[in-house]
């Protein structure tokens, strides 16, 4: 599990990315990002830049805005102030929908799978918009119907195969183990075609190894399709171990910012997590 | 693939019985062993079949509870009606103007599903099944106030009977034919509706819903059911397909009201009331919500049931009643499913196919 370690490097608008996204242009920046629900500041100025290829932390204490900044990403809010700026493009006055097919694809905290449908069928509706053919061609099997619906089984058994999965495309989604259902709604995810992947808190209910082997193969999605990715996550051996940039939140707002090394050392994340030195002797 | 193969056979088995269903219908009908009421009942309940098919689109396999479908029926029974008495001078053949009528019927019944559709499907749950039961009130009552008539070769409509013009228009020497009467309902002019009809419209909605459902778009219509934000998720226009569903169901549901009143000599509004909404609703509900075949049976014996239990005169509906309560309390009975399954698998067993595998994980 040993890679060379990224450099990260500061660029003009206050972040890092790592060296070797510098030429390309940022995948995410967000910008005095802010939402509040009736005075109450959920999130308030974030700041936050993602490069082409980076594998991105955001963590903190429960309750901090993570999952919110997730939902103000792919516009299941929108927020209040700041901007979004995905690949250079700002995303305002998209919906969850375009934004997805922008390239933005998201995990649940909560599972939300199509649990009555099989495990292939789901990949399959990740698969809806870059296989096209129109309804009637569905209902009359044209030709068409036949043709795409054989390459995304394919394409969906290829997917599945990331996660050793292929044999489970049968069964129910709902059926699952729990550890298996996530990685399910990871090939969901990525069977959108995304530049950005967010998972929100994949490690959620896996044990120790099958942590050890999430790590891996999400570098190797990472690898693999040259995309983003930016996790939420509590388990911090996960975080420290793949992500090269991390960001941390604290009550809505961003306390720091930074390496895996840098966040480790930091004071004020520490104080976060576990309270104030004092007072934990007091 | 061997999913496919399952669904495959599923389907399989549906078509089948349907034909096979037609075929013995049609031996015994010609070998004159049927009643008339059984005769009778024929049409009716390919009716009721498509009806059923058709809602479950919406509400089994988009998961929306729909109680105004009858709205739609009527509104294609009325327009086959219009349809087929335009069509009288036109198209002589009787199987061509049914088939026109339907798709007439159809289509307008499609475009109400639109009209429809555009403000209820931005509601949901109790909300969305309460405004389609009040637009097919509305329906209803429009229909029942509505005259249509032929004017020499020009459809005249209006809020107002046109009886006065009636008359002044036969003194002129002009054919005057009222199609639509208001209240007292449409005058069918000659009975187009056949059994065979029955059976292909059949047919022709359980390919379009069973081919629908197996695709890409009905995929996207069951994961918006399953899981909406998730859909979106996955960038699923979640309006674009409820608007499918529900106008195919539409669509569905007016063909099958023109061959409906095709079947009569006069139509009412208020054989399309709630009523017949609830009853096709309990046909989906008892025939298992998203399992068309359990659609068709239901619709089927239900049917038949009040006419097999007119020996009973007076008890006849209470027997029917106590017969829904006892197929839902054991359908719906969790150790009735135990001992189904049980016994399936020692069906399985029987058979000697140890090829299965095992499920869990």
């Amino acid at each position: 599990m040993s890679e060379q370690k990224t450099r990260m490097v500061p660029i003009p608008s206050q972040g890092i990315i790592p060296e070797r996204d510098l030429n390309a242009t940022p995948v995410l920046e967000c910008r005095h990002l802010g939402i509040e629900f009736g005075g109450l500041k959920a999130v308030d100025d974030f700041n936050l830049t993602i490069g082409k290829t980076e594998i991105a932390g955001l963590i903190g204490p429960n309750g901090a805005g993570k999952t919110t900044i997730f939902n103000l990403l792919t516009k299941v809010y929108h927020p209040t102030s700041g901007t979004i700026l995905f690949n250079g493009k700002e995303t305002s006055g998209m919906n969850t929908v375009q934004v997805n097919r922008a390239g933005i694809a998201r995990t649940f905290q909560n599972i939300r799978l199509f649990s009555t449908l099989s495990v292939e069928d789901n990949v399959k509706i990740g698969l809806h918009n870059s296989m096209k053919y129109s309804t009637v061609s569905g209902i009359l099997r044209l030709p068409g119907y036949w043709k795409n619906e054989k390459r995304m089984h394919e394409r969906a058994l290829e997917l599945l195969s990331i996660f050793d999965m292929q044999d489970l495309a049968n069964h129910t989604a709902g059926s699952l183990p729990y550890g298996a259902q996530r990685r399910l709604e990871i090939v969901r995810a990525l069977a959108t075609g995304p530049k950005l992947l967010l998972l929100d808190e994949p490690a959620a209910g896996m044990n120790p190894s099958e942590t050890a082997e999430l790590m891996v193969n999400i570098r190797k999605i990472r690898d693999t399709f040259q995309i983003a990715v930016m996790l939420i996550e509590h388990d911090m051996k996960l975080v420290m171990g793949i992500c090269e940039g991390i960001a941390v939140l604290n009550y809505g707002r961003l306390i720091a910012k930074g390496t895996p090394e840098e966040i480790q050392k930091n004071p004020v994340v520490v104080e976060a997590y576990l309270g104030k030195q004092k007072e934990a002797d007091a | 693939m061997k999913k496919m193969s399952k669904t495959f056979i599923n389907n399989a088995i549906t078509y089948a019985l349907v034909i096979v269903a037609f075929i013995v219908m049609t031996i015994l009908q010609n070998a004159g062993v049927l009643t008339r009421s059984m005769k009778g009942q024929l049409i009716p309940i390919c009716v009721y079949i498509v009806m059923a098919v058709s809602l479950n689109l919406v509400v089994g396999i988009s998961g929306e509870l729909c109680l105004g479908h009858a709205g739609f029926m009527s509104v294609g029974a009325f327009t086959g009606v219009v349809a087929a008495a335009c069509l009288a001078g036109g198209v002589p053949n009787p199987t061509l103007r049914l088939i026109l009528a339907m798709i007439v019927g159809g289509l307008i019944a499609a475009v109400a599903g639109v009209i429809i559709g555009v403000p209820v499907l931005r509601l949901r749950g109790d909300y969305l099944a309460i405004v389609t039961l009040a637009f097919g009130e509305i329906i209803r009552n429009v229909i029942n106030c509505l005259y249509v008539a032929l004017d020499g070769s020009a459809l005249r409509m209006s809020f107002n009977t046109p009886v006065v013009q009636e008359a002044a228009r036969t003194a002129e020497g002009i054919p005057f034919q009222v199609l639509i009467n208001g209240p007292q309902g449409a005058t069918v002019a000659t009975k187009l509706a056949t059994f065979t009809m029955g059976f292909v419209l059949i047919i022709f909605s359980l390919i379009v819903v069973l081919n629908l459902i197996n695709s890409r778009s009905g995929r996207a219509i069951m994961a918006i059911r399953d899981n909406r934000i998730a859909a979106e998720s996955v960038g699923i226009g979640v309006t674009k397909y409820k608007m499918m569903a529900f106008v195919i169901s539409a669509a569905l549901a007016g063909m099958a009201g023109a061959l409906y009143s095709l079947n009569y000599s006069t139509v009412t509004a208020s054989k399309f009331k709630f009523d017949t909404s609830i009853l096709v609703l309990v046909f989906v509900v008892l025939g298992g919500i998203g399992n068309i075949r359990g659609s068709i049976i239901a619709a089927t014996l239900l049917t038949v049931l009040p006419e097999l239990l007119r020996a009973f005169n007076d008890y006849r509906m209470l027997i029917y009643a106590i017969v829904l309560i006892l197929v839902m309390l054991t359908t719906n009975n969790p150790r009735f499913k135990q001992l189904r399954e049980s016994l399936a698998e020692k069906l399985r067993r029987g058979k000697g196919a140890g090829n299965e595998s095992e499920g869990g994980v």
